[in-house]
């Protein structure tokens, strides 16, 4: 097996005179290639996660590799390894998408410094061409960032950070701001540099439809993991099944319940938890006449939404 | 190599964010205008007529040693919203020393300070000052040595502190004092002894100092504008850089991952 290119060991962060930890030992690893969500409402301590992994903060204690560096050593060789989307837009508004794009190759260390575009290397001048003909922004790289539209800024963003060929892409819930049109063509985008470069990505959303494609989800939860897998995994972890029925005649039904020892919680109908049993087999026992049959089978949507309740 | 093409592209960066802002650019001189045309201009009318005191030199060089420290140590103290701003945020996660993001920086709003600078010499000229090439080459020199010295004002300033609001709090404490403990605008020759001790504990001082060293000499008016002479500002002021810088550096480097 490959080594994974992201491996989180207990992680803890707990911020100068903060009461509770806002990252509480988490551990999870991404393998390479994979696209790895990190889901939680706001607040969870997604923020401060991407922050320690890419090396603007220090974790209060465990550990973190990213392609093979150790975050706190090797902090140089972590930040050559990844490219970062930011929250916010990370572009100087009134400079031009050539000159972000610059500046971000020189401080790589891809290319000298030179003052103007013109005095740049030809190799440089090739990859910008390259790069503004996949974007189609040919004609637009000499034009100042402020007169793109939002969706055009990500994506210059995203073809920035990819660069300088990191191991892997950190997305800090870049499409918080961004209209339904643009965070669709964001995603397809996205999707094609993965299939291209076989880039690995770690995203943090709040969205869980975002999260849905993904390879692996980590949902967290006030800094702690609630659950972790593929998608159907994690929805196997957080959902239950469950059986509701009813009757005319409750106190016979509860009596018969009892007798029957099937676990029950009676609300406005009566809720038996399938653990795995044959609904057939519970009502074929019952004999009380039942007014109301009914399984419930909860989406992955309403495990999340009764996470984000309880915080 | 690398680290230095990172100090010119951090530097030019700030310079290019200067010059294509024109509104920025016009409100950073508002300042030097109001002082030099208007509270010049006037105290040369009112007061200066009678007497020997050119006002008008005497303003004229103490804005611009105070526009070009100011500008530089408020341009370094940016650096403490930088994170969540911007190209700057990249500038934080890039493989660069935290060091040269530092010097960058300096040199950087070195040269944004350089550039009001010409704008303040363009209001001198425009209310009367006369300035000789031999006054306006001193002035580009002891105008550099300024911006370092605030940008190393700047840089001990933003280690000590955590956030912008409190950047915007402390702003009135560190900056507006040393406009008159400095003697940017009124003479500093006969203090009473606490205002005296005030002064010598303000790094403007020295910066305005310097400049009127350089630009007054040969004038018959030269021991009425000075404090002290060049060989004693400039010896303080790099002894001062020096550990403004490396104290700074040490602390905002330690500071800013361990929150």
């Amino acid at each position: 097996m490959t080594q994974p290119v992201v491996e989180v060991e207990n992680l803890t962060k707990r911020y100068r005179g903060a009461k509770e930890n806002a990252v509480d030992g988490i551990s999870f690893s991404v393998a390479a290639g994979e696209f790895f969500t990190l889901l939680g409402p706001n607040g969870a301590g997604k923020t401060t996660t991407i922050s320690i992994l890419t090396t603007t903060l220090n974790a209060t204690s465990g550990a973190a590799r990213i392609v093979g560096h150790d975050i706190r050593r090797e902090q140089s060789a972590v930040r050559q390894n990844i490219g970062i989307i930011f929250q916010q837009p990370s572009l100087d508004f009134n400079l031009t998408a050539e000159e972000n794009i610059r500046f971000h190759a020189v401080l790589y260390g891809l290319y000298p410094f030179r003052p103007a575009y013109s005095t740049m290397p030809r190799a440089y001048k090739q990859q910008v061409s390259e790069l503004a003909a996949l974007l189609g922004l040919e004609n637009e790289m000499g034009k100042p960032v402020k007169k793109f539209s939002g969706g055009m800024r990500r994506k210059l963003e995203i073809i920035r950070s990819l660069l300088h060929k990191p191991g892997v892409l950190f997305l800090d819930e870049p499409t918080s701001g961004l209209d339904p049109l643009s965070r669709r063509t964001l995603w397809e985008y996205l999707s094609r540099v993965r299939r291209e470069r076989g880039t690995t990505v770690f995203l943090t959303t709040h969205y869980l439809d975002e999260a849905e494609g993904a390879d692996q989800v980590c949902i967290i939860n006030r800094g702690r993991i609630v659950a972790q897998g593929s998608p159907d995994q994690v929805k196997a972890q957080l959902t239950e099944t469950y059986l509701l029925i009813d009757s005319q005649e409750r106190n016979k039904l509860r009596d018969e319940l009892r007798r029957l020892k099937v676990e029950f919680t009676e609300t406005a109908s009566f809720r038996i938890n399938l653990h795995g049993n044959d609904v057939q087999k519970i009502i074929k026992a019952i004999e009380t006449p039942l007014s109301l049959v009914k399984t419930h089978d909860p989406s992955l949507e309403d495990a999340y939404l009764e996470i984000i309740k309880e915080s | 190599m690398r680290e230095v093409y990172a100090v010119l592209t951090l530097a030019y960066r700030d310079l290019m964010k200067l010059l294509r802002d024109p509104a920025r650019l016009i409100s950073s001189l508002m300042f030097p205008l109001l002082f030099i045309v208007i509270l010049g201009g006037s105290m040369q009318a009112a007061l200066g007529s009678g007497s020997s005191f050119d006002y008008i030199a005497y303003i004229f060089t103490g804005v611009f040693a105070q526009t070009l420290f100011q500008s530089a140590a408020m341009g370094v103290i940016s650096l403490i919203d930088d994170r969540e701003n911007d190209f700057s945020q990249e500038v934080f996660v890039s493989p660069i020393s935290r060091y040269t993001i530092i010097l960058g920086k300096i040199v950087g709003e070195t040269l944004v300070a350089m550039v009001q600078a010409i704008g303040v010499v363009a209001f001198g000229l425009f209310v009367g000052v006369r300035l000789s090439i031999a006054q306006l080459i001193g002035l580009g020199w002891s105008g550099i040595v300024t911006c370092l010295f605030g940008a190393a004002f700047g840089v001990i300033i933003l280690s000590n502190l955590n956030n912008r609001r409190t950047a915007d709090q402390v702003f009135p404490y560190i900056m507006l004092p040393q406009f008159f403990l400095a003697g940017v605008f009124n003479p500093m020759q006969s203090l009473p002894w606490y205002l005296d001790f005030l002064s010598r504990i303000s790094p403007m001082r020295y910066a305005v100092d310097l400049t009127r060293d350089i630009f007054y000499i040969g004038r018959t008016d030269y021991a009425n504008a000075i404090v002290q002479g060049p060989a004693y500002n400039l010896t303080l002021m790099a002894v001062v850089f020096l550990i403004f810088l490396f104290i700074g550096t040490f602390m905002f480097v330690r500071k800013e991952q361990n929150r």
